[in-house]
């Protein structure tokens, strides 16, 4: 069987106890809390931390509050399953749990946690492979070699954002705080978590942890998360839409759109909305009239670019995104609070 | 015979006899055999697909703490396969590697992390070779050497051309005449369990024990690899996690594991990762076909040419009658008055493929119930209607010689037709069904390597209140240990769970070819009811004498012989005969083949018919399929356990959707693109539909109590049921498995641009075919037995 290197393994008691640590040992040093990327990838030789910092037990970050303002603050510690099974966070934020319900399967859901999530590794079937069969291919930058294999004239590497619950958590509005040593703090939108870039792909500092999840006052917000995979389980998403839609009376008052695993970031396409604004979403434009969602649809995912790294050919890929961004708008829709209702 | 309401456990749906064992985690799987001192083995594996080996420098290796020894091709230079006719493996490659995962040198060391240190440390200088990647780049002559140095032209493997009757004169009278091209993807296994192997080695004697379907072919390759005589060696078959195919060659972690245990004098283990699995592979061909078809007016078939090309991979395996199977079983559901195959295998440098689930057969199964399905199109005939004009008949004689016995094909498409609702179904868009028909062997007329051993043999004991039935056969998670207990629990009128079962140990059990070809209920089955049936005489004699009754009188059922229980009745027959220990064999009847070159790949004892129904939504933006039901028929002869044989069903229903909609063991530049659980595509929980199981007992004349297999057949019908309900649900044709979305959107968009709608390969390679051998068909009286 493939067997785990060897590695350290240290304890913190607290998330300012586990920054130090990052601190002090720098890129040597890994995070780990539900371990389901990880340590899959540390057998494969895809990362070789000589030092495992354990976030797993800390209570600290596994504990789900309401904000002052009516949000909710989700510590990064939190399981999926957890996420997926709150009936009070579903009916406030549908496309985030719908999202964190949709990642792999349940017994991994069971372990992985929602900040692990938000920083999962970007993917690419020329990365994600054992070390010898990457050895018989040819190393690529993301680990152990020099170029793109599947882009070789690419100056960076174009493994795919592969997270579920960023772009729900994007649409959402949602912002992450980050712990850092010495007890520093600093809240950043998601959005500004992701670099485009698939080796380099968490903008954030190498001793920061991401210590919560902070989602704004659903208010009227309906929101839908859409993923294309090959099965109804287990599967990394091949394109997945996120949108949060908010009614002024009956008609669209803001609409965002944000993909996933159609480059390597999330991309927050939600201008491509606008041909929706001030529009009411009847059940002819739902079901395709003028092709207005179309029309969005196809602007929105003008920025896919899908490439021959993943599952499928990468047209249908894009085609499929296309598709997905007209699902969870019909799907947001359909959990729009009814109008004339509390705003 | 006795007649079925005399049956007291036979078609009963019990639970599997070692299904207790499994479901709690007990039972001791290869790879949780542990002995005192064991090291742990790993293979290096080459990474090029095709290269020379210059140089292997172990020396850094040998020299690393904890290990304990190293091997390389130079220790294990003898040749061998598992057909006589193409022994082209090495256990360890010394001079060319041929596809990536090659193994090329082991370890032993104190554990598992020291060895694969080790492997990373043993040089290899390679010269790379100009891969072979395709069926056509292995047509054509090669830019570098032939992968093997045998056979040829090119890198041509094998060629097949045989013609039954006057195909010509049928062309020639044909009303209709269709041809059509087909491509079946490859795809592997995925046993649950990976491979695993541990040797030791006690009074110079060794011990195997490795999850096998086949330790007797095992025993023999250790034997000529070894140099040792096959009695100084033991193969067991350890409990088993799932075959299908892929643990019926002898591999080289399991010789690599001997010699090492015999260089060191400690037990050594070898558990293949995940990955090695895809590489070790044996899985299904790619197989390009094409076939025509000529028809009279009313569809009756009068003449039919099939030709297929194999994708063989790095070596031989089973290829010979991999070849022929691709081109042997179309006659038995369909009457083919003239018919000739011509059929090609080729090396390629990818990992070697072999017998799969229904080896061979369900590529031509797919592509000729769909070229049936398109023929009938044309005709404007219902494609239910066009085939039960061309139904074999029970207890006929094929064109090629197949002795046909027991036939339920019409009964199981009748059955399958009335559950589905098919011909009524309500048309709405996006919605289809399809109707396809098989048949597979109950175990392979003829062993793989020539000899005169039964094929099947079994001892019985009963002594001290115990039975324990020894067979060589193996379960493989196919049913066998609950089939033979049955079995043997039925002649002896106790439960299954009275018989100790002790199977697959060469030591121990005598002969049985294996578990392979759906053969084991049928031959190892009857081999199991004659040591039964002579036991239960046994104790019949002794208690009518005791009693001074017939034997007839004396009834066996429910744990008594007449008045007395079953362990006073083996207590007093044993007092009267001595050691009750009874023999059964099963060797196939002469005859149920023909005599020409290549008539071995074909002949069985009997034959199991299935047919399939297939209910699915296809979505015309997407090209996603959502299989909703599938209703599967299948003659079974009769159960031996019912629900055995529905758990059969249903697993080949599963492994069927899976390669008709996603299983793919692809390349990309000569590297295996999935090589992992989550990147090789099966179907998850919630892509399996509900399948309905029809068993129809025709009761086979020969088979033990009436009995078919059950484990292979049902396959064969999912996969072209599958494209034919896709073909009814869009109005596409897609002529290639898998049927991934991609390719379905890609055919709806050709449609709509206004070319064909269809989605296939355009043309079949010019192959250099041998001559025709031409076999005279059966004349009229021996073709109706």
């Amino acid at each position: 069987m493939l067997r785990l290197p060897p590695c350290s393994y240290l304890r913190p008691g607290s998330v300012d106890e586990a920054a130090e640590l990052l601190a002090e040992h720098g890129e040597t040093a890994m995070l780990v809390a539900g371990g389901t990327d990880l340590v899959p990838k540390m057998k494969r030789g895809q990362m070789e931390p000589e030092l495992l910092i354990g976030l797993g037990h800390l209570a600290e970050l596994r504990a789900v509050t309401e904000t002052e303002e009516g949000g909710f603050e989700i510590g990064a510690g939190v399981t999926l399953a957890a996420v997926s099974g709150s009936p009070r966070l579903a009916a406030a934020y549908p496309a985030y749990t719908r999202a964190a319900a949709l990642v792999s399967s349940p017994a991994l859901r069971n372990v992985g946690t929602i900040g692990g999530n938000l920083c999962v590794d970007t993917r690419c079937n020329y990365y994600d492979m054992s070390f010898e069969w990457r050895q018989a291919c040819g190393f690529c930058m993301k680990k152990d070699g020099d170029i793109c294999r599947v882009a070789p004239a690419s100056k960076r590497c174009r493994a795919i954002a592969s997270s579920d619950t960023a772009p729900a958590a994007i649409a959402l509005g949602a912002s992450v705080v980050l712990a850092g040593p010495g007890g520093r703090r600093r809240e950043v939108p998601v959005d500004d978590l992701y670099r485009d870039d698939g080796q380099y792909f968490l903008a954030m500092a190498a001793d920061e942890i991401v210590q919560s999840l902070r989602l704004p006052p659903a208010g009227s917000w309906g929101s839908a998360y859409v993923k294309v995979r090959r099965r109804g389980t287990i599967d990394f998403p091949l394109a997945g839409v996120a949108v949060a839609l908010r009614r002024s009376g009956l008609l669209v008052e803001d609409c965002r759109i944000v993909l996933t695993a159609v480059g390597s970031r999330p991309f927050d396409v939600s201008p491509a909305a606008g041909p929706l604004l001030g529009r009411e979403l009847t059940a002819e434009v739902l079901a395709g009239a003028d092709d207005l969602l179309a029309e969005v649809a196809n602007e929105a995912a003008k920025v896919a670019k899908p490439l021959d790294n993943a599952d499928l050919h990468y047209v249908w890929r894009k085609q499929m995104t296309r598709r997905a961004v007209e699902q969870a708008i019909v799907e947001a829709a359909s959990c729009l609070p009814a109008p004339g209702g509390p705003a | 015979m006795r007649r079925a309401g005399e049956l007291h456990v036979v078609g009963r749906a019990l639970p599997r006899v070692e299904a207790a064992a499994k479901v709690t985690g007990s039972i001791a799987y290869a790879d949780d055999i542990e002995l005192p001192g064991m090291l742990s083995c790993k293979l290096l594996r080459s990474h090029h697909a095709y290269a020379r080996i210059i140089s292997v420098d172990t020396s850094a290796a040998r020299a690393m703490p904890g290990v304990v020894a190293v091997i390389t091709g130079h220790d294990l230079p003898v040749k061998y396969g598992i057909m006589p006719t193409c022994e082209d493996e090495l256990a360890l490659e010394h001079e060319k590697v041929r596809f990536v995962g090659d193994p090329v040198a082991a370890v032993a060391a104190v554990n598992e992390e020291t060895a694969l240190a080790a492997c990373r440390a043993i040089r290899v200088d390679y010269e790379p070779l100009e891969a072979v990647g395709s069926i056509e780049q292995a047509l054509v002559p090669p830019d570098d050497e032939p992968i093997h140095d045998y056979a040829g032209p090119a890198n041509v493997h094998r060629l097949a051309a045989l013609e039954f009757g006057d195909v010509d004169a049928g062309f020639a009278k044909a009303a209709h005449v269709r041809e059509d091209v087909f491509f079946f993807e490859g795809n592997t296994h995925l046993p649950m369990e990976q491979h695993s192997a541990t040797a030791q080695v006690v009074g110079g004697k060794v011990t195997l024990w490795s999850s096998t379907q086949d330790p007797h072919y095992v025993h023999r390759a250790l034997s000529k690899v070894l140099g040792l005589p096959m009695g100084e060696l033991r193969v067991v078959a350890a409990p088993h996690g799932g075959g299908f195919g892929g643990k019926c060659d002898p591999f080289s972690h399991e010789i690599a594991v001997c010699k090492l245990a015999l260089m060191t004098g400690r037990p050594v283990k070898c558990t293949l990762t995940r990955e090695e699995v895809f590489y070790t592979h044996r899985g299904r061909h790619p197989v390009l076909m094409w076939v025509r078809t000529g028809v009279d007016d009313d569809g009756r078939i009068l003449a039919m040419h099939f030709r297929s090309a194999l994708d063989g991979g790095a070596y031989g395996s089973y290829g010979p009658a991999s070849t022929l199977y691709t081109g042997a079983l179309q006659t038995t559901t369909y009457a083919i008055p003239a018919y000739r195959f011509e059929g090609v295998r080729v090396f390629t440098n990818k990992a070697p493929c072999g017998p799969k689930r229904g080896h061979g057969t369900p590529q031509p199964r797919f592509a000729l119930e769909v070229h049936l399905d398109k023929l009938a199109g044309e005709l404007g005939l219902d494609p239910v209607e066009l085939r039960r004009r061309n139904y074999v008949k029970p207890f006929t004689r094929t064109v090629n010689w197949l002795r046909i016995t027991s036939c339920g094909l019409s009964e199981v498409t009748d059955r399958v037709l009335e559950a589905s609702g098919y011909e009524q179904r309500l048309r709405r868009p996006g919605h289809g069904m399809g109707f396809a028909v098989s048949s597979y062997m109950c175990g392979a007329g003829l062993p793989i390597y020539w000899n005169r051993l039964p094929h099947s043999e079994c001892v019985l004991n009963v002594g001290r209140g115990g039975v324990t039935l020894l067979s060589g056969a193996t379960e493989i998670g196919q049913g066998s240990d609950t089939v033979l207990a049955t079995i043997v629990a039925e002649e002896l009128g106790l439960g299954p769970g009275d018989i100790r079962l002790v199977t697959g140990d060469t030591g121990l059990t005598p002969v049985d070819l294996g578990s392979y070809s759906s053969r084991v209920t049928f031959m190892a089955g009857n081999a199991a009811r004659e040591a039964g049936a002579k036991m239960r005489a046994l104790l019949v004699k002794a208690v009518a004498e005791k009693e001074g009754c017939a034997a007839g009188e004396v009834r066996v059922a429910g744990g008594r012989i007449g008045v007395m229980s079953f362990e006073e009745a083996a207590l007093l027959a044993e007092e009267r005969f001595g050691t009750l220990s009874t023999r059964g064999s099963y060797t196939p009847p002469e005859g149920i083949g023909g005599r020409y070159k290549g008539a071995g790949v074909g002949p069985s004892p009997a034959y199991s018919y299935s047919a399939a129904v297939v209910d699915l939504d296809a979505d015309e933006r997407s090209g996603e399929i959502r299989v909703n039901k599938v209703w599967l028929g299948h003659d079974i002869g009769r159960s031996i356990n019912e629900l055995a044989a529905r758990g059969q069903v249903e697993g080949g229903v599963y492994m069927g959707l899976g390669e008709a909609l996603m299983e793919a063991q692809a390349y990309r530049d000569g590297l295996l693109r999935q090589p992992s659980m989550l990147d090789y595509k099966s179907l998850t929980f919630l892509d399996m539909p509900e399948v309905e199981t029809i068993l129809v007992e025709t009761v086979d004349p020969e088979g033990p109590y009436g009995a078919k297999e059950v484990g292979q057949g049902p396959l064969l019908p999912v996969i072209p049921a599958v494209v034919s309900a896709l073909h009814d649900a869009l109005g596409v044709w897609v002529d290639e498995v898998p049927i991934t979305p991609d390719k379905v959107v890609r055919v709806l968009s050709a449609r709509s641009k206004g070319k064909e709608p269809r989605y296939g390969p355009k043309g079949f390679p010019e192959v250099p075919y041998p001559a025709l051998v031409k076999v005279a068909p059966p004349d009229a009286a021996t073709a109706s037995l």
